[in-house]
Parts: C-alpha cells; structure tokens; sequence
C-alpha cells in the first residue's frame, strides 16, 4: 500500500532520515519503533505529506505524495499533540472535518463512524469549547477524528499517550478490530508490550536509518527474544557494537 | 463564493467562528470604540478624525502583527490537523489568511465607525473621509497580517518570532518616519525629492500616513516635504499610484507568505 524509496531529511545540520526504505502492506498494522529523535514521526510526517523530504518518494497506492492531495481523504491521522482553536466545541470541530471531506475533489460516498464518541465517554463533552476540556480528553476528540471516515489507512502516533487505561484499552480493541477488518494501521508507541498486541510488522528506525523492517514474528525469531521490547534492546545493543 | 473553492470557504467560516469569539478581538474593537468615542465627545469631528488616523496608523499594525503572530503559534497543531485532510497547502493558506485578517478588519471598522454613526455627524466631506481612514485601516490590516504569515514562515522558535514581529513593527511604523524625517533634513540642501517618495512608497504606513493626511488637507503637518508630496500624490496619477503601491503592499507578503507556507514542515 506505501512504499517508500531512498526518503531523506535534513533540518539545518541535522540528519534525520538517512535514505529510507520501508514497504507497508496492505492489511498490516506496521509498529514504527526506535529511541527518541530516531526519526519516527518526521517519517509519518513525510507519508501525510507535513514534512517535505529533501529526497526519495513515498508512493500511496502508486500516488506520489506531494503530488496532489487527495490520497489523504482516505488517511485517519492521530497526532501526538492535541490542540485546536480554543474557542471551537468538540462537534463543531468534528462537523467541519466531515464537511472539509465531503468537498474535497473526488469524495467518494462517506462512511461515517461516531462509535467511539460513546465508547470514550466524549458524549456529554461535545459542545463544551475544546480549551475547557483536559488533555487526556482532547486526545480522545483526536481519536474519534481519526477514525471518523473509516479509513482504509490509519496514522497514529502515540496514539495511547495521556490516556487514562480504561480509553486506552478501548483504542486498542478499535486498532484490532481494524486490523480484523483488513486495514492498514502505522502506530508509534513507547509502550513495546502495546504494540506487541497490535502488530503485524516492525519498522526499528535509528538515528534515521532503517534497522530492521519485516514481519513482528520473524524479527522475534530472529533475535531468539521472547518479547518486541527485548528484541528492539538487542537490535539497540548489536548496532552499538558495530 | 466561486473565488475560492468550498475547502476554503469551510476553513474561513471556521476560524471565524473561533477568532470571531476571541476576548481580544472585542477588546480591539473596544479599543477602537472608545477611543473614537472620547475623541467626539472631546472635540470637533474633523479633529477626532485626524488624531483617530494616528491611532489607527499605530495600532492597526500592531495589533494585526501580533495577534497574526499569537493566532499562526496557536493554530500549529490544528493547521497539522487539516493538512492532514485531503486539503490542499494554498487552500488552507487561504482559509487561514482570511479567517484571521476579515474578523480584525471587521472589529476595526466597527470599532471606528460606530461612534460616528452615533454622533451623527451629517458632514458629507468628512464622511468620505472617514471612509477614506477606515479603507486604509482596512489595508493595512491585511498588510500586516500577510507580514505576520512571512515571520512565521521564516522565524522558527517562538519568543524570537513574537521579537521579530515587534521589532518590524516598530520599524514601519515608528523608526521609518523618522529616519525619513532626518534624512530629509540632512540633505536639505540637494533634491532628494524622488528619493523622498521613493521611500514613502517603501513603506505601508508612511504610504498610509502620506494619503490620509493629504485628504485631510493638513499637509502642513508633514513639513517642507508636505508640499512635494502634495504636488504628487494630490493630482489623480499620485493617488492611482499610491493605490497601486499599497494593493503591492498587500499582494507582495502575501504571495511570499504562500510560498514560504508550501514549502515549509509541519
């Protein structure tokens, strides 16, 4: 479903992605892991097009990004951080994005999926202006946004990250059931148990380059761990050995 | 609308909504408002109108700076939310910019002309004129917001963007005149006319200041140089220019805050 070729990114004398390659498969839910500042969400960035590669091309669906917009009316994006206008309510916001897709070139038949308003308890929150609200409750309102149009690819980027267990588990059921469905999911986290749940595949990134990429499975054979979290510390350990 | 396309009509409808419920762009227009008011109630309309132009002439690029530079940090996270969309850089670009400059213009105007309107001054000349202020106070407002889009294009960390803002307010619209001023005075003694002109239309508000007070026919205020600009900007061929220059004054930073917006990371 993406591939991603040669992808480089400098910012000043930083080098933060170092020729890049990755496949994802259509289906997968892709784990992106590596230590802070390995380059994670500047390569998610890059697929949704926020960050401009200084070189390479990553292709969705044989559409090359940068090229024109409309691949992403079939993204759901979840950002790491959770701020919107201030004076703006949660429904408004969640109106407006619907409308924003329905008037985009080419919008096919919308599908739209309010279940997780209900599931993380946002019902009663929606008309409260989005400054009033806490943190954690601004990330759910990020989620539901994300999963709103059913989308083939989902982007999320510490997606469990400031929400309280109960929300948490609650996402994580919505991503299997996803991944059940036949959609391809790219997750970051810090929390390897988490992902070790939800993926299919593995993405190790460190300082900007590609470590390993491949099935969860075969990384865990690979390295002869018992767990994703083990591993990645091995692949961590190998790499400073070299 | 068939100027813009729907995105961007929805991008604009919503940060209306948003900035159109902002404290600040009451107190603005607060601001404005009682200000005019004072300056009715205190003296006679053609003077309330000449100290309100200086009001204006100082405030509005502030204010657009400023409140441009705190509204582009804000809207960060949500402007990464929306490109996220299947929405295009110049669409939402567009959708910012007017989402944030038509409500400050619309505060200004309302803020300024309201006292007028209730003070009933039925003085057709000075009506124009007060037309004339609230056009360029208008102008100026899109200026100064299309500049703040540029600071925020080109300066990355957040106090020195708001110093930027500042400092370039304080150039245009306090340093400029003056260096104009000393200038004009030290070389008194050559024809620095053109060069004079060439450097009112060098900056928004000295252009700002130069059309609204030869409209007030108080040129006399502007010293020994009143009586060149007078001789240019008071004939039709002056003010077609002048006009031009400001309109270059609004599409300029605009068209570069576009570009630098299109290329820069999210």
């Amino acid at each position: 479903m993406i591939t991603i070729s040669g992808l480089e990114k400098r910012y000043g004398a930083q080098h933060v992605l170092r020729g890049v390659n990755v496949e994802v498969g259509r289906g997968s839910v892709t784990a992106v892991v590596g230590p802070n500042g390995a380059g994670k969400t500047t390569l998610i960035k890059a697929i949704l097009g926020l960050v401009q590669p200084d070189a390479g091309a990553i292709r969705v669906d044989d559409l090359l990004v940068g090229e024109d917009c409309s691949y992403r009316a079939r993204i759901g994006y979840m950002p790491q951080i959770a701020r919107y206008p201030h004076n703006l309510t949660a429904r408004e916001l969640l109106t407006m994005l619907t409308e924003l897709r329905k008037a985009a070139p080419n919008a096919g038949p919308m599908r739209r999926d309010e279940s997780l308003i209900a599931q993380l308890g946002l019902t009663g929150q929606l008309d409260k202006p989005l400054r009033a609200l806490s943190g954690g409750t601004r990330q759910k309102v990020n989620a539901v946004a994300a999963f709103l149009f059913s989308p083939d690819l989902l982007i999320l980027d510490e997606p469990t990250a400031g929400l309280d267990p109960a929300a948490s588990e609650v996402l994580k059921d919505r991503i299997l059931a996803e991944r059940a469905a036949g959609r391809t999911v790219i997750v970051t986290s810090h929390f390897m148990s988490e992902l070790e749940e939800l993926a299919t595949d593995v993405v190790f990134l460190l300082e900007g380059t590609v470590r390993y990429a491949g099935p969860l499975d075969e990384l865990l054979r690979r390295t002869r761990k018992a767990n994703l979290g083990r591993a990645i510390s091995h692949l961590m350990l190998e790499a400073a050995a070299a | 609308m068939t100027l813009f396309s729907p995105i961007t009509t929805k991008i604009v409808t919503c940060e209306l909504r948003d900035v159109g419920r902002s404290r600040w762009l009451f107190a603005y227009a607060a601001f404005f408002f009682v200000v005019a008011d004072a300056l009715l109630r205190f003296g006679g309309a053609d003077k309330a109108l000449l100290s309100l132009t200086s009001v204006t002439l100082f405030i509005v690029p502030l204010v657009a700076l400023v409140f441009g530079t705190v509204f582009l940090d804000d809207a960060r996270e949500f402007t990464e939310l929306l490109l996220a969309q299947p929405v295009a850089r110049r669409q939402l670009y567009t959708g910012l910019y007017l989402g944030l400059t038509l409500p400050l213009a619309a505060a200004f105007v309302a803020g300024a002309a309201i006292p007028f309107a209730v003070h009933r001054i039925g003085n057709p000349t000075l009506d124009v004129s007060l037309g004339v202020l609230l056009a360029v106070g208008v102008t100026l407002t899109f200026v100064f917001t299309a500049l703040a889009f540029v600071v925020a294009a080109f300066v990355d960390d957040r106090l020195r963007r708001m110093g930027t803002a500042i400092a370039l307010w304080l150039v245009t619209a306090v340093l400029y005149d003056g260096l104009v001023l000393v200038l004009a005075m030290l070389l008194a003694d050559y024809p620095i006319e053109r060069t004079l002109l060439g450097l009112t239309l060098g900056n928004p508000v000295d252009l700002a200041r130069v059309l609204l007070l030869l409209r007030f026919d108080v040129s006399a205020l502007m010293g020994y140089t009143g009586a060149v600009f007078q001789q240019f900007f008071g004939g039709a061929l002056g003010i077609a220019i002048a006009s031009t220059a400001l309109a270059l004054w609004v599409t300029l930073p605009v068209a570069l805050g576009l570009r630098a917006f299109r290329k820069r990371d999210f």
